[in-house]
């Protein structure tokens, strides 16, 4: 019996240690493990910042050098060989043109074209395509949008280098995307909701009108509004479609000739003298307030209807 | 004999190759309940949808046969399908209150139909909540999102908005499946008043629920009507085996 139990406890002795054993292997393991965790961490942490750190270094330079010439004489004066002389209103004024034009032609046709692809066509090959290359032509770069323009509208429609023509030009850039946005935003009005107007005996457009705008409305607004905030930073198809870069007037009417925020930038900067290039600081200033607006409305309007 | 609301002759339905409803006829009463029972997917919905048309808007359906509703062929082309479902109304599995307040989901029928007056509106909107026994839960906030209602409450509510367009028929598709007990009593005793107004055709699964609301049961199995008579009749003394199976429990 005495001798049954010390060979019971040698066993279980036997098995303590080899459970030890087998506790400090794995917990190595488990150490290196961490090492690798923290390794990434400090790897990811470190790429986020690269973005950050540049980011911030920027608008840092930039604000240095454009802040002292935020005054109101710089949203006053038109463009002047004379940088104490020299303003942003012309290129203010131009833009304001530009997205006035754009903002309804694109809302109105991206989401008429929405509403069409997902609520009328039918689901056949011929809307497959028609959507394939909408998605597409989201992604074809700015300046071929720009030689379209200088063709159609500016050669062919006659409309010359005006407003109307880089609006047009800055709407066909901006139409995909809205109906894109759009489209996804439809698409995802549930259909139990639809029935139910239906079977109330609600016509397609009373539907439409009541049901599935109300609850699209948000994500198409969020869609039109950064879409439009890319038309007002774009500067390649307006030099195209041949904006000017020396404006000593703003815009009388949809035909006169115009230039935009990024363009006088880009026009500045190549200047030689260092005023100048504070004169572009100051104007990036402008567009940038502009565009972060323009975000913050979008993820406002975002969150406050989120369902 | 009481009149007849619905009748319904030959009706065949395909989803492209799938043969969904076959050589169904039968006349539903005016002012009863009639219930639709079968195991899933012998066509109870389908043959719900048929009644109001809803089965329209999905691509690659045919129909062949007859439904009248008071006497008018409903697939004729004289019929507006709109109005079709004026008269027709509809409830569903899931409560689908829109995302507006609870006044604007009654008033959204009798606006499309073109009802501005408020006072008119006022008053056919009590009428309706009234009538879905939800008035007293919501006339103090019924400015509220709809959506911030209980599951019972919403169900009731649209039950209530169904009712504002003043239909003939209600139809009910499975309406206390997504409901606690005390909601689905709630609804049974709606049902069983609402009945004196209007012709009703529910769907369900529930045996009890069959037997305790309803006047006449049709039985469907595999898109055949097998049987058809009155509840009591064939829950007591069904004529066919697959009936006395399928109501004892026995499969589906
Ligand atoms: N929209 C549709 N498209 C194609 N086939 C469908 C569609 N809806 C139903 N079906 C088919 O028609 C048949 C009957 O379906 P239905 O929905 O009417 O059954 P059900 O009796 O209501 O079933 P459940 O009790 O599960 O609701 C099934 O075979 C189903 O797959
Ligand atoms: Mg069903």
């Amino acid at each position: 019996m005495s001798a049954e139990k010390t060979l019971s406890k040698e066993h279980t002795n036997q098995q303590t240690s080899s459970s030890l054993r087998n506790h400090s292997h794995s917990s190595s393991q488990v150490q290196r493990r961490r090492g690798w965790n923290y390794l990434f961490h400090a790897l990811f942490l470190l790429a986020t910042l690269v973005g950050i750190i540049v980011l911030a270094f920027l608008l840092f330079d930039i604000v240095k050098r454009g802040w002292s010439w935020l005054t109101p004489d710089f949203f006053e004066n038109f463009a002047s060989r004379l940088p104490s002389r020299s303003g942003f209103k012309a290129a203010i004024w131009g833009s304001l043109w530009m997205i006035g034009v754009t903002a309804p032609l694109t809302f109105i046709l991206g989401v008429s074209t929405a509403i069409y692809l997902e609520e009328y066509s039918k689901k056949n090959w011929l809307s497959r395509f028609i959507q394939l290359n909408i998605s597409n032509l989201a992604g074809v770069p700015s300046i071929v949008y720009g030689i379209l323009g200088l063709t159609l509208f500016v050669r062919i429609l006659g409309l010359g280098s005006s407003v109307l023509a880089g609006s047009l030009t800055m709407t066909l850039l901006v139409l995909p995307i809205v109906i894109v946005a759009s489209r996804e935003s439809i698409a995802s009005v549930p259909s139990i909701l639809k029935q139910a107007s239906y079977a109330m005996g609600a016509s397609r457009w009373q539907t439409i009108r009541h049901v599935v705008l109300p609850y699209a409305l948000p994500g198409v607004l969020t869609g039109t509004i950064l879409a439009l905030s890319r038309a007002i930073g774009e500067t390649a198809p307006l030099i195209m479609v041949g904006a000017v870069t020396f404006v000593a007037f703003t815009p009388e009417n949809l035909f006169s000739p115009f230039t935009v925020m990024p363009i006088q930038i880009y026009q500045w900067i190549g200047l030689p003298r260092i005023e100048f290039q504070q004169l572009a600081a100051a104007g990036i200033i402008v567009l940038l307030i502009v565009l972060l607006t323009m975000n913050a409305i979008a993820i406002l309007l975002r969150n406050k209807f989120q369902r | 004999m009481s009149q007849q609301a619905i009748s319904v002759d030959n009706l065949n339905l395909y989803y492209g190759q799938n043969h969904a409803l076959k050589n169904i006829s039968m006349d539903i009463d005016k002012n009863s309940v009639t219930a639709l029972i079968g195991p899933s997917g012998c066509g109870k919905s389908t043959f719900l949808r048929t009644l109001n048309r809803m089965n329209d808007m999905i691509p690659g359906v045919k129909i062949e046969g007859q439904i009248n509703i008071h006497n008018q062929n409903i697939y004729s082309d004289q019929v507006h399908v709109e109005m079709l479902r004026k008269n027709v109304g509809m409830v569903f599995q899931a409560p689908n209150p829109f995302p507006k307040s609870i006044y604007d989901n009654v008033a959204y029928g009798p606006r499309i139909h073109g009802l501005r007056d408020k006072k008119k509106l006022d008053e056919l909107i009590e009428k309706s909540l009234r009538g879905a026994a939800i008035w007293d839960e919501v006339k103090d906030r019924l400015k509220d999102k709809a959506t911030g209602l209980s599951g019972g409450q919403q169900q009731r509510l649209c039950i209530a908005r169904a009712l504002a367009v003043e239909p003939e028929v209600l139809l009910m598709d499975e309406p206390t499946s997504a409901l606690d007990p005390i909601s689905t009593a709630k609804i049974e005793e709606l049902i069983q008043e609402l009945k004196t107004s209007y012709t009703i055709v529910i769907v369900t699964h529930n045996m009890q629920q069959a037997a305790r609301i309803s006047d006449k049961t049709a039985f469907f199995l595999s898109g055949d009507l097998i049987e058809y008579n009155k509840t009591e009749q064939l829950f007591s003394t069904p004529k066919h085996k697959q009936t006395e199976d399928y109501i004892t429990g026995r499969f589906g």
